[in-house]
């Protein structure tokens, strides 16, 4: 079971740590901060390490390293799961994961981390449950608590703790009783250099806000949920009739929540909505290259495409760069080599062009690798799979909620290679 | 502290709300102002006093001298504030021992309070206070917590049980608590549930699933104990609490789950169904887990079955969904895909693309994808893959460049059809001439010229102008290989062999025994021009070198050239036999076992938990259920299980780990090469570290008896035992040297254990003996040697064995013709049989002797080396090696460990080869060779060896099956002898 928790900063400093059983000596961290200093990127540290008597766990989320103490045989997805979990608690309590917060919430982080696992075991996870141990701040509670003296800690069990339905606290009550599903489509691709699809699906969700009074059984249903290759379920969802009826049957927790994610596979059904054209190239002799790429509409189901960006991880040899973009502006950090185009909505009668010049150290050689762009895009009011939601029915409660569905498509990981 | 000071500068104007105010004391009297606060009588002050002190804590700062003042503010109604306190109590109430009693009172107290919320955290807290004194005074607040009515206070108990028996594992046994546990897994009881109790229900299933977390973790720390106890029943109301439970109880009661074997393909179906809606959960875990409990129990369903079909095709959407995940998620999940895609490929065979790689993933996934992707190529999509690798040859990172590199080289190794397009990428790439990439290309064609012999000839001329390039000891050594493997397509190959003699001692061994192969093979082809330069290499490599290995394959290059070029030539130039297709395929029995384990870590090493995981318990190797149908009886008994169920009641409070250690440490230092444990039952040898606790022992307390009584001290005395064992070392050396210098026409000296004493002068009336046996030149021999240290002469010496387990008697009659005077001594060289009377003997090879001379008949036993029965014409046929293999049940499979040897592979090998023992095949798979190898014994028995060697660990592990498992344990020792010494 997990033993210990330490968060790390980028810069290798360990600024919380948590023990759930014995307490283990933060050297155990030097194995991992070790690891650190070989990965080029933060991102590149392996998230399970081994040591003499441990093995450490971590994952890097939000600039920041969570990294898991363990001595047993534990499943790593566990581990991992978890440690994804305690970010998304710190989100959801404080707004945002960074370290500022934690260090300015560090008795309430530590208070949650200790009703989240005991003993190595997972406890309270559901936002609903935590939320009625330990309050949530706001500015008016602090004040209220100063004034008064009373406290952030909840001194009743959560009834949702061992409710039916753990995730859903009793005795909810709105004014305005709405219920709010957004579609939200992510499409990772690979395009190769004629523009061709090497590799294209789609991750879908959908994120619910709820807030409707008392104990609502709803049920959501899709025109075409054969579209969908692999779903995965918050734990309200009844499978059974999904398996029957491919209907999302369900009792909602409060407030904000993932109700299901979903996969779509078939590559010939996803379709692409930009093309982008591109050459980077750079002249055998001498120190000059060339970069000129111009991004078009491609399948976009008559909606416009907005928020394109473009990134593209220059080769560490070059010196400077000088472009002009036709539309959007674009930033350069000759740090990290990376280029950054952001061209805004995409227009199709005038396609936004990025073209200039590249040049490269002195008597440096041709770059051997062929930097890959990465494309950003929105597009509203579209889920690109087709996905269509039919119908929201509530039973279980007598008002008539307010329903409402959005849909959305973005960029996963879309690249373009060169 | 740099940064707090620095943060609570930058709050000064800022919000005092957050609780970076807490640090702003984190100077010299600090301790001392917060020990002031603590005690002020203001009960806000107070708190915020401990919120600081936590706040402190956290940041791993030492508070632990504020413990009393802290402890003092644990009465209180404010059950924040008491949290708080519970919170610093567990982590300092170790250090402070006998201050944490002051604590006891509260938590007693608390325990009984009619808030559950209270009673539950002062069971919890109490159960991390990880001090002696204190679990005394839980064991009754926790009995009672067990049977609370409110079930959020059980299930918070029964995860105290699991602490308490971290803490001390005996007093939970003392009380009972393991049966309340057990009982609280039946706290359901479906047949009594009536609608208005449903909810009631699913409150007790929480209560379950934690019950079964708890137990599942002392089980593991604990495995004779046959804690969880499966049988249909409770399985049943597990995969009831399955539906109910949290997503993390899901992942332990689905582990545990895994852990159970149906009785038949019904049962087996009827799981999986129940199984298989948690593939959808969105937690990964959860995912994984109910992945392995499919993947284990499919094994038992016949395939023509319509569901199994089924069950395969609703497998592939989840795994391809978890690589979307998070990175970390996705490289756990690609770890254990490599598993699933070995053991079956047909689930993901039509998914190729989702491993196809993205420039930003992080190296370790790309890594792990591009391994995958080599699985699963196929004729049908070998183009696209090679595309891709194509693509990913001219990325950033170099060791990802490297391996795609490679990786094209298995394409063409694996896909024959995909050969010659392979071999023109690889060409392509060459061109690039980027360095690293023409190294690991000119490495990865060798490898193709060995799979389709002249075939691709005619890019050596390519790959001959990046000789100057080639800087790494593997590049080198295989464009070596290719220079000399067709020296005679090469003009001047002469002359670039030449060229890298030149630094001949700054390569590395590497590329020196490949240089001197490679010229040699040169010069059987192209005598005439290169006799010089033989000469020059044979001299380098024999009189300027310090590498044994290179001496002695220069000495019998030098001695076969001289004496026999034909012979040189059938044995340099041979036909070389053909590599295998697949490249670092897991072994099928470590698959099997690892399998057995998706989702765990030893799913993510590729290695069995008994490898790595620290004090792994008495290792129990998990494995895939036999097929069974309905009608049939189980074969195959749930292995985990049994062992569990079967293992020796020796010491049930003897910390497993110890007791492995302590297993090691005897079956290391104790059990000399000659001497051996009892037979070994064939149920005993699955139990790994039990197994070699009590063979270690029994060769103490047995082992010595026949041979000496002096040494036989008894059980303290180890070191009165040592000297056997010391001596085999380096009278094993000696041995060795003798057999050399003797030059007996062998290649390796076979084995020879030291000469041992058998009886000594006291107890046979001053006639002492010791020996040894050997085995020359296909002939079994009895070294004796007798010594006279009595006063008168001794004639009419006469020698007679008593039935044994091989047969063994003396082929002729003991040589000592002369009388044997007072302080006189003779060696003889008794020649042996194996043709006379048998009966088994335990252990298996003793031998019972008598000697007689003109004084008395004296009796006494030894052991001989098994080895000494290893036959010359012991070298199976490779598939006739793979059929026996499978062929011979799993339940003939012992397993052992042999630590503290450095050799490499291919020396252990040779060593081997000298007592017969074979090498059939080598492979490498992650890092580690496996060795297979054959072995015959005198009476026809084979025994089936597959030796694990990994690069820098000194620990082999070798894998004996034979049809008479009961020869492995004498087998193991002749290895653990043969290569020690």
């Amino acid at each position: 079971m997990i033993n210990s928790l330490f968060l790390i900063n980028p810069s290798g400093e360990i600024f919380l740590e948590k023990h759930w059983k014995s307490v283990v000596s933060r050297s155990v961290c030097d194995y991992f901060l070790e690891a650190k200093e070989k990965a080029l990127e933060p991102e590149d540290v392996p998230p399970v390490i081994h040591t003499p008597h441990h093995y450490l766990i971590s994952i890097y989320r939000d600039k920041l390293f969570f990294l898991s103490v363990i001595q047993t045989e534990v499943p790593p997805l566990f581990v991992i799961e978890f440690l994804h979990r305690i970010a998304e608690m710190i989100q959801d309590y404080f707004g945002e994961c960074s370290e500022t917060v934690v260090k300015d919430h560090m008795v309430m982080v530590y208070e949650l981390l200790e009703e989240m696992l005991d003993n190595g075991f997972p406890l309270a996870t559901e936002s609903n449950v935590l939320k009625e141990m330990i309050r949530p701040p706001t500015i008016l509670r602090s004040v209220v608590n100063t004034l008064t003296g009373t406290s952030n800690v909840g001194d009743t069990l959560p009834t949702g703790q061992l409710s039916t339905i753990p995730w859903r606290r009793a005795g909810v009550r709105y004014t305005n009783n709405e219920a709010y599903f957004d579609v939200v489509e992510e499409i990772d691709a690979i395009l190769d250099q004629s523009g061709t699809t090497v590799f294209a699906e789609i991750q879908g969700v959908v994120e619910a806000c709820v807030k409707l009074s008392g104990m609502p059984d709803l049920t959501l249903s899709f025109m075409n949920p054969c579209l969908l290759d692999d779903v995965s379920f918050h734990p309200c969802v009844r499978y059974k009739l999904w398996e029957s009826e491919r209907v999302l049957s369900f009792i909602p927790p409060d407030g904000n929540f993932t109700l299901m994610t979903y996969h779509v596979n078939a590559q010939n059904l996803v379709a692409i909505p930009v093309y982008v054209k591109q050459s980077i190239s750079f002249f055998e002799c001498g120190s000059d290259g060339r970069l000129d790429v111009t991004v078009g509409p491609k399948q976009t189901m008559g909606k416009t495409v907005e928020g394109v960006m473009v990134t593209v991880h220059l080769p560490k040899t070059i010196l400077s760069i000088n472009l002009t973009a036709t539309q959007g502006s674009y930033t350069y950090d000759n740090g990290t080599k990376l280029l950054v185009w952001d061209i805004g909505k995409l227009n199709p009668q005038k396609l936004p062009n990025l073209r200039g010049s590249l040049s490269l150290q002195a008597g440096a050689p041709k770059p051997e690798e062929n930097p890959s762009l990465n494309i950003d895009l929105k597009i509203q009011q579209l889920a690109i799979s087709g996905l269509k939601v039919n119908r929201l029915d509530m039973f279980g409660e007598k008002y008539k909620p307010f329903k409402g569905v959005k849909y959305i498509t973005k960029a996963g990981k879309f690249q373009v290679r060169t | 502290m740099e940064w707090a000071n620095q943060l609570c500068e930058n709050r000064q104007f800022g919000s005092k709300m957050t609780d970076s105010k807490y640090f702003t004391t984190t100077k010299k009297g600090e301790i001392f102002e917060l020990k002031a606060e603590l005690n002020s009588d203001k009960k806000e002050k107070k708190k915020e006093a401990v919120k600081k002190v936590i706040a402190s804590m956290t940041v791993g700062k030492d508070v632990s001298a504020l413990f009393p003042d802290v402890v003092n503010c644990m009465q209180t109604d404010n059950l924040e504030l008491k949290k708080l306190v519970y919170l610093y109590l567990m982590n300092y109430a170790k250090s402070q021992p006998d201050m944490a009693i002051m604590a006891v009172n509260t938590f007693v107290k608390d325990c009984e309070d009619p808030n559950p919320l209270i009673r539950a955290l002062a069971v919890r807290t109490m159960g991390c206070i990880r001090v002696d004194k204190i679990t005394e005074y839980l064991c009754e607040p926790l009995r009672k917590c067990l049977k609370d009515e409110d079930p959020y206070v059980r299930k918070t108990a029964a995860v105290c049980v699991a602490k308490l028996h971290d803490i001390n594992a005996q007093l939970v046994e003392d009380q009972g608590f393991l049966d309340t546990l057990k009982d609280l897994i039946s706290d359901s009881n479906p047949m009594v549930t009536s609608g208005g109790q449903r909810s009631l229900l699913k409150k007790k299933l929480q209560v379950v699933a934690n019950a079964v977390a708890a137990l599942s973790e002392i089980a593991e720390s604990h495995p004779n104990s046959n804690l969880l106890d499966l049988n249909p029943q409770s399985i049943n109301k597990l995969l009831t609490a399955l539906n109910e439970c949290t997503e993390w109880g899901q992942i332990f009661i689905l582990d545990c789950l895994a852990n159970y074997t149906p009785r038949d393909d019904r049962e087996s179906q009827s799981i999986c169904e129940r199984v298989t809606p948690r593939l959808s959960h969105a937690n990964s875990a959860v995912v994984l887990s109910a992945v392995k409990v499919l993947m284990k129990f499919m094994e038992m369903l016949p395939k023509d079955l319509d569901y199994y079909g089924t069950l395969l095709k609703k497998l592939a959407p989840p795994l391809v969904t978890l690589l979307s995940a998070e990175p970390e998620l996705q490289y756990v999940a690609l770890r254990n895909i490599n598993l699933i895609v070995q053991k079956r490929p047909e689930i993901l065979k039509h998914e190729m693309k989702v491993f196809f790689v993205k420039y930003n993933d992080p190296i370790y996934v790309k890594l792990e994808k591009l391994d995958i992707m080599i699985r699963l190529a196929s004729q049908a999509n070998i183009a696209q893959v090679l595309a891709e690798l194509k693509e990913y040859a001219t990325e950033v990172d170099v060791d990802f460049v490297r391996k795609a590199v490679r990786a094209i080289g298995r394409c063409a190794i694996k896909v024959e059809q995909s050969a010659e397009r392979c071999v023109s990428t690889l060409l392509d790439l060459i061109q690039t001439k980027v360095n690293y990439v023409v190294q690991e290309a000119i490495v990865v064609i060798k490898d193709i010229f060995r799979k389709y012999p002249n075939k691709y000839e005619s890019v050596i001329a390519t790959l001959c102008e990046n000789l100057d390039s080639l800087d790494e000891p593997e590049a080198r050594a295989a464009m070596i290989w290719i220079v000399g493997e067709y020296a005679e397509r090469i003009d001047n190959a002469d002359e670039l062999l030449e060229s890298f003699l030149e630094g001949f001692h700054d390569e590395s061994t590497q590329v020196q025994l490949q240089l001197l192969t490679a010229i040699v093979k040169l010069f059987l082809k192209k005598p005439t021009e290169t006799q010089e330069l033989v000469q020059q290499v044979l001299s380098l490599a024999t009189q300027d070198s310090d590498n044994p290995d290179l001496r002695d394959r220069g000495y019998i290059y030098w001695r076969l050239l001289s004496t026999d070029p034909v012979a040189a030539k059938e044995v340099v130039l041979a036909e070389k036999p053909l590599i295998s297709e697949e490249t670092d395929l897991i072994e099928p029995t470590l698959l099997e076992e690892l399998i057995c384990h998706i989702g765990t870590l030893a799913s993510v090493y590729h290695k069995p938990p008994s490898a790595f995981v620290e004090g792994s318990r008495g290792v129990m190797h998990k494995r895939l259920p036999a097929r069974t149908g309905s009608g049939e009886g189980t074969e195959c008994p749930d292995v985990g299980n049994a062992a569990g169920g079967s293992a020796p009641e020796s010491a049930p409070s003897i910390i497993p780990s110890q007791g492995d250690l302590l297993g090691d440490l005897l079956n290391l230092d104790l059990a000399p090469p000659t001497t051996t444990g009892p037979t070994p039952s064939t149920s005993g040898m699955q139990m790994g570290g039990m197994d070699l606790l009590g063979g270690g022992l029994d060769s103490l307390l047995g082992g010595d008896i026949g041979g000496s009584p002096a040494m036989g001290a008894g059980f303290g005395a180890a070191p009165a035992v040592m000297p056997t064992s010391l001596n085999a070392p380096v009278g094993g050396g000696l041995g060795d040297l003798f057999d050399l210098g003797g030059g007996v026409g062998m290649p390796m000296g076979a084995y020879i254990p030291p000469k041992t004493v058998w009886l000594p002068a006291m107890k046979a009336k001053g006639l002492e003996i010791s020996g040894t046996f050997a085995r020359r030149a296909g002939v079994i021999q009895m070294e004796l040697v007798l010594t006279n240290k009595a006063m008168s002469v001794m004639t009419d010496f006469a020698i007679q064995f008593n039935r044994n387990s091989f047969g063994l008697a003396p082929a002729g009659p003991l040589q000592v013709l002369t009388p044997l005077g007072p302080n006189q001594t003779i060696e003889v060289s008794l020649p042996l049989s194996t043709v006379g009377p048998v009966m088994k003997m335990d252990p298996l090879n003793n031998l019972q002797v008598a000697v007689k001379n003109n004084i008395d008949v004296f009796y006494f036993s030894c052991q001989y080396p098994i080895s000494m029965l290893f036959v010359e014409d012991g070298k199976m046929e490779r598939q006739v090696f793979l059929a026996t293999w499978k062929d011979i049940p799993n339940d003939n499979e012992s397993q052992f460990q042999i630590q503290d040897c450095h050799l490499n592979s291919e020396a252990a090998s040779n060593k081997l080869q000298g007592s017969n023992i074979f090498t059939i095949a080598k492979r490498t798979v992650e890092g580690q060779e496996m060795l297979y190898m054959s072995i015959k014994l005198s009476n026809g028995i084979w025994v089936l060896a597959e030796l694990k060697v990994q690069a820098g660990n000194p620990n082999y592990t070798i894998s004996l099956k034979c049809r008479a498992p009961e020869v492995s344990q004498c087998v193991f020792q002749c290895y653990e002898a043969v290569l020690k010494n």
